[in-house]
């Protein structure tokens, strides 16, 4: 058993591997490994939208807080975006396909003074941010996951998509923005995970 | 006994504190903080498959406790639990 091993590991290396795994380890941050499926992280029961009553928010630091319905959400300009997603549990996944709305879409128009959001959810799950980390184009609200509605196992009807940082970040059942002039660390952050959570810079745990 | 001579400082709970997280803590009775409902550690919700343990009352959902374990140290958050009731060994 141990010589096969050594013997695949060998031939795998020697005749086929080399450029792909140099091209993966080059886009895979450090210490994750690369998965094809789709791992499901809950943190509690998955929440069954009433899309009658589902709304999206932007409220906190704004002199008029918006909101938007589902078929509103819906009607907006949308983006389809391929990115690779990190999760701190030292997962990757490359090239998943989203479509959502651009948070600068929805952010359009807005004046505030505010530095930073909390994201808030169905089921009580937050998660902070700097506001500048979902501008420009860095982060969406999506509502589809490889040409399909999100499933509710993975935030569907819809979730943020922040991929340039941890997945925990990528708030599953999201019903809004709060802006806020302080930095208030959301459910994992106030526990040991990082604030800011860039995987690139390994930013796992209180302290990295 | 002058009243600054009543304030100790934490090293005077040490054995206490050592006492009460050694015992076995599945069956202790904990109260959720949000509901109020009294119920043993062994039976409550637990959702592993995150980045942290979480731990949810079965009566209302909410969470009792959160539990991170990472580069060698343990963070746990009780702020769910209003108060556990442990057997003493």
């Amino acid at each position: 058993m141990r010589d096969t091993h050594r013997l695949m590991g060998f031939i795998s290396r020697g005749f086929k591997g080399r450029r792909r795994d140099t091209a993966s380890s080059s886009r895979l941050p450090p210490g994750q490994y690369l998965v094809n499926d789709f791992p499901v992280l809950s943190a509690g029961p998955t929440p069954r939208a009433n899309l009658d009553q589902w709304t999206f928010s932007i409220e906190g630091e704004i002199d008029e807080p918006k909101r938007w319905t589902w078929k509103e959400l819906l009607a907006l300009p949308s983006d389809t975006v391929t990115k690779d997603i990190h999760c701190v549990t030292k997962w990757s996944k490359f090239d998943t396909t989203w479509k959502g709305v651009s948070v600068a879409t929805l952010l359009e128009g807005v004046e505030t003074g505010a530095e930073y959001v909390t994201v808030f959810c169905d089921g009580g799950y937050t998660t902070n941010l700097p506001l500048e980390d979902i501008m420009d184009g860095k982060a969406w609200v999506a509502y589809e996951f490889d040409g399909q509605p999100l499933h509710p196992e993975h935030g569907g009807p819809a979730r943020l998509l922040v991929p340039h940082l941890y997945f925990w970040k990528s708030a599953k059942w999201v019903r809004g923005i709060r802006l806020e002039n302080e930095q208030h660390p959301g459910f994992w952050e106030s526990n040991g995970y990082h604030l800011y959570g860039d995987p690139w810079r390994e930013q796992r745990y209180w302290g990295d | 006994m002058q009243t600054s001579e009543m304030k100790l400082d934490g090293n005077a709970i040490a054995g206490l504190l050592g006492e009460i997280f050694a015992v076995e803590m599945t069956s202790a009775q904990g109260t959720c903080a949000s509901c109020g409902a009294v119920n043993e550690v062994g039976r409550v919700d637990v959702y592993i498959h995150a980045p942290g343990t979480v731990v949810r009352c079965p009566d209302c959902e909410q969470v009792l406790m959160r539990i991170v374990r990472g580069r060698g140290r343990y963070w746990l958050d009780l702020t769910g639990v209003r108060c556990l009731e442990l057997a003493e060994d």
